[in-house]
């Protein structure tokens, strides 16, 4: 059996690589997939714990990332309907350029 | 007795609701003021019925007549001693009580017709109400303090209603010269009741036993010494006649009455003639004790002869300058002077009885005199210089007839005339005197003079033809009834002075006078003297006819004496140049005075304050130099940081929302560090 730790370094490095992305990137269709990328690395430390815990055969852990996707589903929806909105008010979607807000 | 000081109150609350008054309100203020003084003349009728009253109920139980009723009350308390006020009712104030306000009430009515035309009408009466209460306030007075309150306040209208027609230079002048004057014997005055309240501790006339007037007093100030051989008594005694020398023009000071007659001839009638210079003489019969204290039978005090041979001067000083002047109301401004002499002159002779006679029947002919001549001036178109009048005898019948019996009365023509009775009473004193017949002298010499100038008035004025430019016309009934009253009390008030039924002289000396009919003329040298005193009055009268009478000379012709005895003309007609001696003494020295004071205040004083203001100018840079540098520019630098501050702060501010999620990434993991590695530690 693959060690606990080997998923869960998996699981940090997509999170990072999600994190740089969100945090880096110009377009923000781009931001909202480093954000995808984050929640799914949730969800694999939350199945790995689940498998690795003491209930493995529950369905609770299941259940628990099913909602997980679920909801980052509805996260991408109104995150793509954010970037629709900002795309018809400000002509692009270049993050750098919506900077209203600026104090 | 306890509503006498409703008596002067009522016509200074008219005064006061009259100065109040928003807009001139002619009817009004003359009907308030007038109707105050009648109120005042009804409640002085009452107080005189009840000292009659009481008199007659005293002589009924066979005691002596003496009437005199006070209240007093405390007005300021000084730890044990009081300072009291209070209002005496006896036969003197009574007397004079009546005399204020009966003169001054048909004064007033006349005033309604002289004035009509004056645009300052209200304020004429406003003045002449606040007169006539004060006037009423001096004579009930009780006490020495708040009579010279309400003295002062009479000086002060007396001030205000000379200076009436303020724009004209010349009554602004006279009005401050009046002021200045009497202000100048009222220092002395002041003096006297600052020493009799020390001596005594009251000023209160009398107190039931422990007033200044009454025997305790007396006997004490006569035991103190004074200067000058003068006893305390005599010598307050004085200082209080001082005041009066200014209030009633003698000698020394009576340099502001012939100014006066700038006022209106109103007030020169009620104030100038009958009322305020009677104050002085009212004020000497009042305080009469003091002047004869120490006195002894068959003698005479000092103060008293004092007063005697000032009044008895003043009588034929003023009596020359009368003969040579030229404007109506100056003729009888010095005629009010010696007149007043001879009131003076009456108290010292024959004591309060004979000096206060001539002062109540002057009081009447003076007013119907002052009047007469205001109604020929209003008549004239305000002509006053009698040399272009002239038969007016003809135009103004009515006016001839009452002036010519106050001229009558005023001459002391005898057996009709007040004035007669009264001029004679003080001859006859002054023949009776123990210390000397020069006043007595003085006195004839002065009814000779006064027969003369007055005829000669009479005749410039009345008779001749008339030498001015329009005809003149007869003055209203609201005028001339006045005059009409007045004469007749001219020639009645005589009834009450006569040898016959001394009646007057009783009711002032608390006895009781029978009518003695012709009996009482054979009195030795009695009608020797009054024969004496009416071939004086013919005398004059026929003199003055003789040149003056019928002639009309021109104003530009020499007068008729002056050509006769021009360098005494000429010193009578400069009024003795008692101005110019003034003007070259007191007036040079109170300027140069003067001069030294403003060179003292622009250069010293002012320097000082010049050099500490330029202290404080230099105290101002300095502090603004540390103001503008030091204080404001740390303040500045101070704001300058925090703006830079704020700038770099609001950097942070980018609007990019990845900036701050990059922020809020570092900050969980500095949180996710902590919590780690404290955990572990």
């Amino acid at each position: 059996m693959t060690p606990l730790a080997g998923y869960l370094l998996v699981a940090a490095l997509v999170f990072a690589i999600g994190l740089a992305g969100a945090l880096t990137r110009r377009n923000a269709i781009l931001v909202l997939i480093g954000i995808e990328l984050m929640l799914n690395a949730a969800n694999l430390n939350l199945v790995a714990f689940w498998r690795y815990g003491p209930h493995p055969e529950a369905l609770t852990g299941m259940m628990f990332a099913v909602f997980s996707i679920a909801v980052a589903a509805a996260e991408a929806a109104v995150g793509l309907g954010l970037v629709i909105a900002i795309y018809r008010h400000a002509r692009t979607a270049d993050l750098d350029e919506i900077n209203r807000m600026k104090g | 007795m306890r509503w006498l000081w409703l008596i002067p109150a009522l016509p200074i609350v008219a005064s006061g609701i009259i100065a109040l008054l928003k807009q001139p309100r002619r009817r009004l203020s003359a009907g308030l003021a007038i109707a105050a003084l009648s109120f005042s003349l009804l409640l002085s009728l009452a107080a005189f019925a009840h000292v009659i009253d009481t008199r007659a109920l005293l002589l009924h139980f066979g005691f002596n007549p003496a009437v005199r009723e006070t209240v007093d009350f405390t007005w300021l308390t000084f730890g044990t001693s009081t300072v009291q006020l209070g209002w005496v009712l006896d036969p003197l104030a009574a007397v004079m009580l009546m005399m204020v306000t009966f003169v001054g009430l048909l004064i007033f009515i006349y005033s309604v017709g002289y004035m009509a035309h004056d645009e300052n009408y209200t304020r004429f009466f406003c003045f002449l109400s606040l007169f006539a209460g004060a006037m009423l306030g001096v004579v009930i007075s009780n006490s020495l303090l708040l009579l010279f309150m309400c003295w002062e306040i009479v000086g002060l209208t007396s001030y205000l209603l000379i200076g009436f027609w303020y724009q004209k230079p010349s009554a602004a002048a006279a009005a401050k010269k009046a002021f200045i004057t009497t202000r100048f014997g009222d220092v002395f005055f002041l003096l006297g009741i600052v020493w009799l309240f020390a001596q005594t501790g009251t000023l209160l006339f009398y107190n039931q036993g422990a007033g200044s007037l009454e025997p305790l007093a007396i006997g004490m100030l006569l035991q103190t010494p004074a200067k000058l051989g003068l006893s305390a008594a005599g010598a307050i005694g004085l200082l209080i006649f001082a005041g009066a020398v200014g209030k009633s023009g003698q000698l020394p000071l009576h340099v502001w009455l012939p100014d006066a007659m700038e006022g209106p001839t109103p007030v020169s009638a009620l104030i100038h003639a009958a009322t305020m210079v009677a104050a002085g003489v009212y004020l000497v019969a009042r305080v009469y004790p003091l002047m004869t204290a120490g006195v002894l039978p068959g003698g005479t005090t000092t103060s008293l002869t004092v007063i005697t041979w000032v009044g008895a001067s003043t009588a034929v000083f003023a009596a020359l300058i009368a003969v040579a002047q030229n404007d109506i109301k100056r003729i009888l401004a010095y005629s009010t002077v010696s007149q007043l002499g001879y009131m003076m002159a009456g108290l010292g002779l024959g004591g309060v009885a004979v000096g206060m006679f001539h002062l109540i029947t002057h009081a009447f002919f003076k007013a119907l005199l002052f009047l007469g001549a205001g109604s020929v001036i209003h008549g004239s178109h305000e002509e006053q210089d009698v040399r272009n009048m002239g038969g007016i005898r003809k135009y103004m019948p009515v006016t001839f007839v009452v002036y010519a019996v106050g001229m009558l009365a005023l001459c002391g023509v005898p057996i009709f005339f007040s004035g007669f009775w009264s001029k004679d009473a003080i001859l006859e004193s002054a023949h009776k005197w123990h210390a000397g017949q020069g006043p007595f002298y003085l006195l004839v010499f002065g009814a000779l003079l006064t027969a003369f100038y007055m005829t000669r008035q009479v005749s410039y004025v009345f008779f001749g033809d008339n030498r001015g430019h329009d005809h003149p016309h007869e003055s209203p009934r609201v005028m001339t009834a006045p005059l009409a009253i007045l004469a007749f009390f001219a020639i009645a008030l005589g009834v009450v002075g006569t040898p016959a039924w001394p009646w007057f002289r009783s009711f002032l000396t608390d006895t009781h006078a029978n009518f003695g009919g012709l009996d009482s003329f054979k009195e030795p040298g009695l009608l020797t003297l009054m024969l004496l005193s009416s071939m004086v009055v013919l005398f004059g009268i026929g003199l003055g006819w003789m040149l003056y009478g019928n002639k009309s000379p021109r104003a530009e012709e020499p007068d008729a004496l002056e050509k006769a005895i021009p360098p005494v003309w000429r010193a009578l007609r400069d009024r003795l140049y008692v101005d110019e001696l003034y003007g070259a003494t007191i007036i040079a020295f109170y300027y140069w005075w003067a001069r030294v004071a403003d060179w003292l205040d622009r250069r010293v004083w002012g320097g000082i304050v010049a050099a500490i203001m330029w202290l404080f100018g230099l105290w101002a840079q300095l502090n603004r130099f540390i103001d503008m540098n030091f204080v404001d520019g740390a303040f500045d630098k101070g704001c300058e940081e925090l703006s830079g501050g704020g700038g770099l702060m609001a950097r942070v501010q980018s609007g990019r929302v990845q900036n701050y999620l990059r922020l809020l990434a570092l900050g969980v993991v500095i949180l996710a560090a902590i919590l780690i590695w404290s955990s572990h530690g």
